[in-house]
């Protein structure tokens, strides 16, 4: 049997045009990601790594080059795909339930069944007595919760993260990456995580994709690999390898802040 | 003796619900500003009412030209055991909801056809900014010229005012939401339609219910001033003819009981506005 990545990216580019110019966003930029995969994305601001997420979902066509999904072109926004975005947008006139059921919605599968396994699913995540509260009366924490279980309302195959956790306080990030990363191996998603933090990403994934400053390429690819075996985000940060990996991405991104002498 | 007795009663009464003695006291302080505020409110009033009576009994203020409070209540009585007065109310109100609802509706939906088609919103854009800043009024004796001195002249008055503050307001609504919200129901496969009616219909409500509110208020103004030029009833008409015959306290009377209207009319609209903002408190 062939393989057939989850997600496959082939030379894609990705060109802006304004009336100034033309801005190259993404170039040549060529991905595989297996199934059950979780792969971040870091790189330095701008370098077009939520461009790449917006590719993948669909909202955006490649200048040129490919993007398969299962072997196929996504067909419009895709149904096995679902968003996270920086922050959880919970639409502040529904109810906590009501929003998760956003999705459902959309798609016209708001079915008996549906609503069964979205009752546990907050029953899951602490939720359940905060159902029919209004998203400004939780905190952020709760919300970005919310958000995660709207995303995964909708049982996508592929979950794509847009630094999810950027707008959380460090002790909430903390408790939801382990949260985070534990539900969705269990359930085997695919995951793309994009982050701007090292150790978030060094800690949740299986993969970490260094792509470069402004066009954006991919400039190296790390497999993150521990001796003690796949563990949560919370105790991969006190592996012995974490410093490691944490330094090797550090060196290729490269980053110098403006006055500072480079070494 | 009695007096602690009342103050102390009274501190009860304001500090009721307070989970302990310091909070019942932060109510007490709470409450007794807005007590202040509103018995402030009343006095002034009753004041004015007081001073306007008095001072047209000393002559102080000429009645025959002020009119004054005895009179207009007199006058009020008199009109409304022959219920004139409530048929002129009734007139006035009439035309106002039905510019009223008229115009948030149809403004409503040319926002809407606004949002949907970027093209004729920009094609549009010039043509609004200038209505919106014609004073409509100006308008008014060529409608009557095109409609008839009759009802249908006074209502299209109101309607081009409030249906121009209604698109102009709702429209701003609709682009001022979020475009995060909008990627976000995107990311879920959400075409136009539904995202105008997940999204941006239910976002811009409270925009909706401010433009109700500033409508209430410009419909009104447009019936009056309909009814100033044409009309033979209705409150506008009632103050034109008070003035015309030099009976200043039917005119008075007239424009009290406008007042009255106008701040039950403004009344109903907010209470509309708690009913549909309720995920706001």
């Amino acid at each position: 049997m062939a393989f057939i990545p989850k997600v496959q990216i082939e030379k894609v580019n990705i060109k802006y045009q304004t009336l100034d110019g033309e801005t190259n966003a993404l170039e040549d930029i060529s991905l595989s990601i297996r199934e059950g995969e979780f792969v971040s994305i870091v790189g330095p601001s701008g370098c077009g790594k939520s461009t790449l997420l917006s590719l993948i979902s669909g909202l955006l066509k490649p200048t040129s080059g490919q993007v398969l999904i299962d072997g196929k072109p996504p067909q419009g926004s895709s149904q096995k795909l679902g968003y996270m975005l920086q922050q959880d947008y919970l639409f502040e006139w529904r109810t906590v339930y009501k929003n998760i059921m956003l999705g459902l919605e959309i798609q016209g599968k708001n079915k008996h069944s549906v609503k069964n396994k979205v009752h546990n699913l907050l029953k899951q995540y602490g939720l359940w007595s905060f159902r029919h509260y209004y998203p400004h009366q939780l905190s952020g924490g709760m919300r970005q919760r919310v958000a995660l279980i709207r995303t995964l309302a909708v049982d996508p195959e592929i979950l794509l993260l847009d630094e999810p956790f950027a707008a959380l306080d460090y002790q909430t990030r903390l408790t939801l990456e382990d949260e985070v990363a534990t539900i969705l191996k269990r359930a085997n998603k695919t995951v793309i995580l994009v982050t701007h933090d090292i150790s978030e990403a060094v800690a949740m994934s299986d993969r970490v994709i260094v792509i470069s400053k402004r066009p954006g390429r991919v400039k190296a690819d790390f497999k993150i690999e521990y001796a003690a075996g796949r563990l949560a985000p919370f105790e991969t940060r006190k592996a012995p390898e974490f410093r490691n990996y944490f330094n090797c991405i550090w060196k290729e991104l490269d980053i110098h802040v403006e006055g500072t002498p480079s070494g | 003796m009695w007096k602690e007795h009342l103050v102390a009663k009274l501190k009860q009464h304001l500090g009721k619900g307070g989970v302990t003695p310091e909070h019942a006291h932060y109510l007490a302080q709470i409450r007794l500003g807005k007590l202040a505020v509103w018995a402030t409110q009343l006095t002034l009033l009753i004041a004015l009412i007081l001073f306007w009576e008095v001072g047209a009994n000393m002559r102080l203020i000429d009645p025959f030209i002020t009119s004054q409070p005895s009179s207009i209540y007199h006058t009020f009585l008199r009109m409304a055991k022959d219920s004139s007065i409530f048929l002129h109310t009734g007139i006035t109100v009439l035309e106002t909801t039905l510019s009223f609802i008229i115009g948030t509706i149809a403004g409503s939906l040319i926002a809407v056809f606004l949002w949907w088609s970027d093209f004729f919103s920009r094609v549009l854009d010039p043509y609004i900014v200038i209505l919106n800043s014609t004073p409509k009024i100006a308008l008014g004796p060529l409608f009557i010229v095109f409609l008839g001195d009759g009802m249908k002249s006074i209502i299209t008055m109101a309607l081009t005012i409030s249906i121009i503050v209604t698109i102009v307001m709702v429209y701003t609504g609709f682009r001022e939401v979020d475009p995060n919200k909008i990627k976000l129901i995107r990311t879920f496969g959400a075409n136009k339609l539904q995202i105008l009616q997940k999204v941006v219909l239910p976002a811009s409500v409270p925009t909706m219910m401010a433009a109700l509110k500033v409508n209430v208020g410009m419909s009104f103004v447009g019936v009056i001033v309909g009814e100033f030029l044409v009309a033979r009833a209705g409150l506008g008409y009632l103050i034109v003819y008070g003035q015309q015959v030099f009976q200043l306290h039917l005119a008075m009377t007239s424009v009290v009981v406008l007042i009255i209207t106008a701040a039950v009319l403004y009344q109903l609209v907010a209470c509309l506005e708690n009913r549909f903002l309720r995920w706001k408190e």
